[in-house]
């Protein structure tokens, strides 16, 4: 597979969040805006392209029998170079993803790519894998935070188009996450079979 | 007192599947049996209060006492991953019936996000031990009561008809963010 194929696969025919249904803790948690929702899928973006490179690179040395733990430290140490620089440099943002961000350590799609992909392929692939990936993940992310920001609070990134009594708050609450990912897998689904 | 109010916020108020989204994965991985679920549960509430205390002990007497705060994350998973393994050993050894029983789910445990979200949890929170116990317990009965509910549901829902593109997941998902809506109204409780 060239590497183009690689990259458009993660965005598209293997969305992570939409098609595959990983990583479900983030999608849902860190929604409640779209900007909150860019920036968590643009941290695990990091996290997953670096632990792909690390581990494609040590996959010969690590050995088989220890390798899921061996992949977890690998993550936890991107994870926590994201924590520290987002708690330097953007304070603001930092705290209001706040647990998720040491969460990305046990979110199921940066193991999974690093067990599925990375232990298998060359370094340039496994970048490239890591890309689409953290492109999928960011981009419905994205779609479902704009959704619940603007039929929530009438705002789209912040700028407000419509008065803010006209959205119902119930899409920026937990039940709103829940109902609008529902609906929205159901809507790929639909696209899918067409 | 405290404690009673710790115990009711951890199980419905901030229930902490259905208001905070941690454990979303075996959520809707596991809640097709209430069998399963019942299992699962039980599994998180042991696991749960084992890694909270080792991992309470390791931040203040290990990160804390040595300045070593940035290493939490690595050392807390690593502590949860070992900890996981233990407790399958022993349980192997010590009761073959609970091990029979909550087997299968034991792996599944480490990649379980409540494990590490509450473990955070309670040091952002400033618990000492025994308030950090207390919400561990409570949070693994909240999110075993969760399961367990959405469980029941699925056995019924999987006998309706519904569209086909809302089949499975999405129609899962859209059932729990009823059961959240549900939960919302414990939130004036405390």
């Amino acid at each position: 597979m060239s590497n183009m194929k690689v990259l458009t696969n993660g965005i598209i025919k293997e969305n992570p969040t939409l098609v595959l249904l990983l990583g479900m803790c983030p999608t849902l948690g860190t929604t409640s805006s779209a900007m909150n929702g860019l920036a968590m899928g643009l941290a695990t973006s990091f996290v997953l392209i670096c632990s792909n490179i690390a581990i494609s690179a040590l996959k010969n040395l690590i050995p088989d029998q220890v390798r899921i733990p061996g992949y977890i430290v690998v993550i936890a140490a991107f994870v926590t170079v994201v924590q520290m620089c987002m708690e330097a440099f953007v304070p603001a943002l930092y705290a209001s993803l706040g647990l998720f961000i040491p969460l990305i350590v046990v979110n199921c799609i940066v193991l999974g790519r690093a067990e599925a992909y990375a232990a298998k392929n060359g370094i340039v692939a496994s970048a490239f894998d890591g890309l689409g990936m953290g492109l999928g993940f960011t981009f419905a992310l994205t779609i479902l935070g704009t959704i619940r920001e603007m039929f929530g609070t009438g705002k789209f990134f912040g700028f407000s188009f419509m008065p803010e009594e006209f959205g119902s708050l119930i899409f920026v609450l937990a039940p709103g996450a829940f109902i609008v990912l529902g609906y929205l897998i159901a809507v790929v689904n639909k696209l899918r079979k067409v | 007192m405290e404690y009673i109010l710790i115990f009711i916020t951890a199980v419905f108020v901030n229930n902490i599947v259905l208001a905070q989204f941690l454990g979303i994965c075996p959520f809707l991985g596991v809640s097709k049996k209430v069998d399963t679920a019942a299992g699962m549960g039980a599994a998180v509430t042991f696991v749960l209060t084992i890694a909270t205390i080792v991992t309470y002990l390791v931040q203040k007497y290990v990160l804390d006492a040595f300045g070593l705060g940035y290493l939490q994350t690595i050392s807390f998973i690593l502590i949860i991953a070992a900890l996981v393994q233990m407790v399958e050993i022993i349980i192997k050894k010590v009761s073959p019936p609970l091990y029979q029983a909550l087997g299968v789910f034991l792996p599944l445990i480490t990649t379980n996000c409540v494990i590490l979200g509450v473990a955070i949890l309670v040091i952002q929170k400033d618990y000492n031990l025994m308030q950090s116990i207390v919400f561990a317990i409570s949070t693994a009965i909240g999110y075993s009561m969760a399961l367990i509910i959405f469980a029941t549901i699925r056995e019924q829902l999987a006998l309706t008809r519904v569209p086909d593109a809302l089949k499975g997941t999405p129609i899962a998902l859209i059932t729990a963010g009823l059961l959240a809506m549900a939960f919302m109204g414990f939130s004036g409780v405390v």
